[in-house]
């Protein structure tokens, strides 16, 4: 099935459709399809439209600056760039171990990160698809309408995204582009009045988080036949596990299983990711397409993020994120959950365990402990990999010795679940397209499978460029026979 | 060629005036700055009773109608840019760049010293691990400009606010002042950054 509907033959007979700006995800894209004879579709593509060119213009600056720098990549999830490069540093300045109070203070900073990240795309980005149907009014179907219908539900999750907020902001400084994570270590700790403070409100919290997870099982088995089909398709899976196989967000080893939950590979050392996973480049996309390199690239492909993560871990060690997997997992009867919209409800799982873990570190003395930093013999490179909200992020940076960074590698999480993006709308595309007259409502659903992914764009474009939507239609013979084109006007025309 | 155009019937209405309508766009930035907005938290609910939104990557508005006031996070990197920027100015009354890359550029223009070959050629050439090594050519990519620009190099800028991002007690006041039609002043600890 792979990539079947990638490159249509003859694209020029064909009609050619666009969906462009992607909305209701982070950053730009552009879906391209091409519509055939029939209206079959015969081509669709996901595009990454953006370049922005970190991996060159941050050579020649100093090490110390990479946190503060790259995590000018997203200011969606700045502090998981802001934790993978002070996690290459660390390596850089020799730190092996960093005292507790660092990686403590860093855990609870990525775990309010999260939290901030999944409550905005569940409740402010994604609850109107789900609450209201993909086929709900334009200008209804959004945030406004959410606080209009439900504005105790809205206000909820206005609440838990600004918990989250608050947590970075008490761990780095502010909220967004913070300064907490240094070279080995961290620049301070909590005081007791700043953990007071978050304690306040936690218990709260985590009775909002676990009400997310039943709003979504109730929405889910409301359609459940739907909801495990749409879009759906069989991939591997891949995330960082703890030793034991917990759940882990900030630092363990990788772990691949296959379709059938078999092992690819397991309790890698992230720092040798590159002899397991290699990216091509297509020249329609400014985004990369990984693959692990010993299956191949029409076969490596895989997923990451809460779908991968909840389906790879042996367990979660906060008791209700616990229960909810279990729960979880049963869906698949005894084999990974593939359900796209799946990665949903995984997501609001993870959400609840980071609020049970935010409770625990809340009450662990190491916190407002005053061993911030390590360090030893300098390094030529450094590699830092964390599980950031949408999945595995990997930074690599080699430096001179005078510290001056000389190359860098970069694979943020949205480029690991390209191809799994693409797959996902060829899907929609023959599932409710083909043969269709495209409407705006047709369209949404392909923007309601890129969203389950959570796709982080201005991440993903950190080369340069920018995602572009493109559903092609194209016949039998590969030729294109549609083509509908979302502008960056946002009008949509028939191009062919 | 089949030129038919998808009717897209939101363009089409005729929107109620007693709200100001509220457009935003993210150019060639982080969204930062749209999250800075988003971290006004509570006292969204009190802007939607202000405001109604037009075009934003919060709603699935894709065109920009007429409106009061248009926020640009981003500089300007490619066409793409240009011609959304473009269309914002000609849309909106109020047009504020919002944001350190809005402003100046922001750290996108750090390509700006380097040819846009060697950027392209580093990321999809000489990566490390990078199989099919071809810099993306595609009629659907849009063209990059050789430097990233602030958009007032584009087009006539009303406001300017500074920050990386604005702190979103700084966008609350912008924003209610000048919904209020009041002249706008910010206390010392709303422009001071770190």
């Amino acid at each position: 099935m792979t990539s079947a509907l990638e490159t249509a033959a003859n694209p020029q007979d064909m009609k050619r459709i666009v969906i462009e700006p992607l909305t209701r995800v982070e950053g730009h894209g552009k879906v391209t399809l091409l519509q055939g004879k029939n209206r079959n579709i015969r081509q669709a593509r996901l595009h990454i439209t953006e370049f922005r060119g970190f991996e060159k213009f941050i050579q020649g600056r100093p090490y110390w600056e990479l946190p503060v720098l790259v995590q000018r990549l997203c200011g969606i999830c700045p502090v998981s760039h802001h934790l993978a490069a002070a996690k290459a540093t660390d390596m850089i300045v020799g730190a092996r171990q960093l005292t507790p109070t660092a990686e403590k203070v860093r855990r609870l900073m990525h775990y309010g990160q999260t939290m901030q990240s999944h409550a905005l795309h569940f409740f402010h980005l994604c609850s109107p698809d789900l609450l209201f149907g993909y086929d709900d009014e334009v200008r209804h179907r959004n945030i406004v309408g959410v606080i209009e219908d439900s504005p105790e539900l809205a206000k909820q999750g206005v609440l838990l995204r600004k918990y989250g907020q608050e947590v970075i902001r008490v761990t780095a400084g502010k909220r967004i582009h913070g300064t907490g994570a240094i070279p080995g270590g961290v620049n301070k700790s909590l005081s007791k009045d700043e953990v007071h403070y978050l304690q306040d409100d936690i218990a709260q919290m985590i009775g909002w988080a676990q009400g997310a997870v039943d709003l979504l099982k109730k929405v889910f088995f409301e359609h459940f036949e739907y909801h495990l089909a749409f879009a759906s398709i069989e991939s591997s899976m891949m995330s960082l596990v703890q030793e034991d196989g917990a759940f882990e967000l900030y630092h363990g080893g990788l772990r691949a299983n296959d379709k059938a939950g078999n092992t690819i590979f397991d309790h890698v050392d992230y720092r040798k990711y590159n002899d397991y996973i290699r990216e091509s480049v297509k020249d329609w996309s400014y985004m990369k397409f990984p693959f692990i390199s010993s299956l191949g690239e029409e076969k490596g492909w895989y997923r990451v993020g809460p779908l991968a993560r909840v389906n790879n871990c042996d367990y979660f060690s906060t008791p209700l994120a616990e229960a909810e997997r279990k729960e979880f997992m049963a869906i698949g009867k005894g084999l990974p959950v593939q359900s796209t919209m799946g990665y949903h409800w995984a997501r609001l799982i993870e959400l609840l365990h980071c609020t049970e873990a935010i409770a625990e570190l809340l009450c662990d003395s190491d916190i407002v402990g005053n061993d911030l930093r390590t360090k030893g013999e300098m390094q030529s490179h450094g590699t830092g990999v964390i599980e950031a909200p949408r999945g595995t992020l990997f930074h690599h940076y080699e430096i001179d010795d005078q510290g001056i960074v000389e190359k860098a590698s970069l694979i943020v999480s949205t480029t690991n679940n390209n191809q799994a993006m693409n797959e996902s709308i060829r899907k929609v595309a023959n599932q409710y397209l083909d043969g269709h007259r495209l409407s705006e409502a047709l369209l949404n659903q392909v923007e309601v499978a890129i969203r389950a992914y959570d796709p982080c764009l201005s991440c993903a474009t950190h080369a340069i460029g920018k995602m572009p939507m493109e559903l092609n239609l194209v016949d039998n013979n590969g030729a294109l026979v549609d083509r509908l084109e979302k502008r960056v006007d946002g009008q949509i025309k028939r191009t062919l | 060629m089949n030129d038919i155009q998808m009717q897209e019937s939101q363009t089409q209405e005729a929107q109620p005036r007693d709200k100001l309508i509220v457009a935003t766009a993210a150019l060639c930035g982080c969204f930062g700055c749209h999250m800075s907005l988003l971290d006004i938290d509570e006292r969204i609910l009190e802007l939607v009773d202000l405001v109604e939104f037009d075009r934003t990557p919060l709603t699935d508005i894709k065109t920009v109608g007429k409106c009061d006031i248009g926020l640009i996070e981003g500089g300007v990197a490619n066409v793409d840019n240009v011609e959304v920027l473009r269309e914002f100015r000609n849309n909106c009354d109020v047009l504020v760049a919002l944001g350190a890359c809005a402003v100046n550029g922001g750290v996108p223009t750090m390509r700006n010293q380097f040819d846009i070959k060697e950027c392209l050629e580093e990321a999809y050439i000489h990566g490390i691990g990078v199989e099919n090594p071809q810099v993306p050519n595609d009629v659907e990519i849009p063209l990059l400009l050789d430097k990233v620009h602030p958009i007032h190099e584009v087009v006539r800028v009303d406001y300017f606010l500074p920050g990386c991002p604005p702190g979103a007690d700084t966008i609350w006041l912008f924003l209610t002042e000048v919904i209020a039609g009041n002249a706008v002043n910010f206390p010392y600890s709303l422009i001071h950054y770190d």
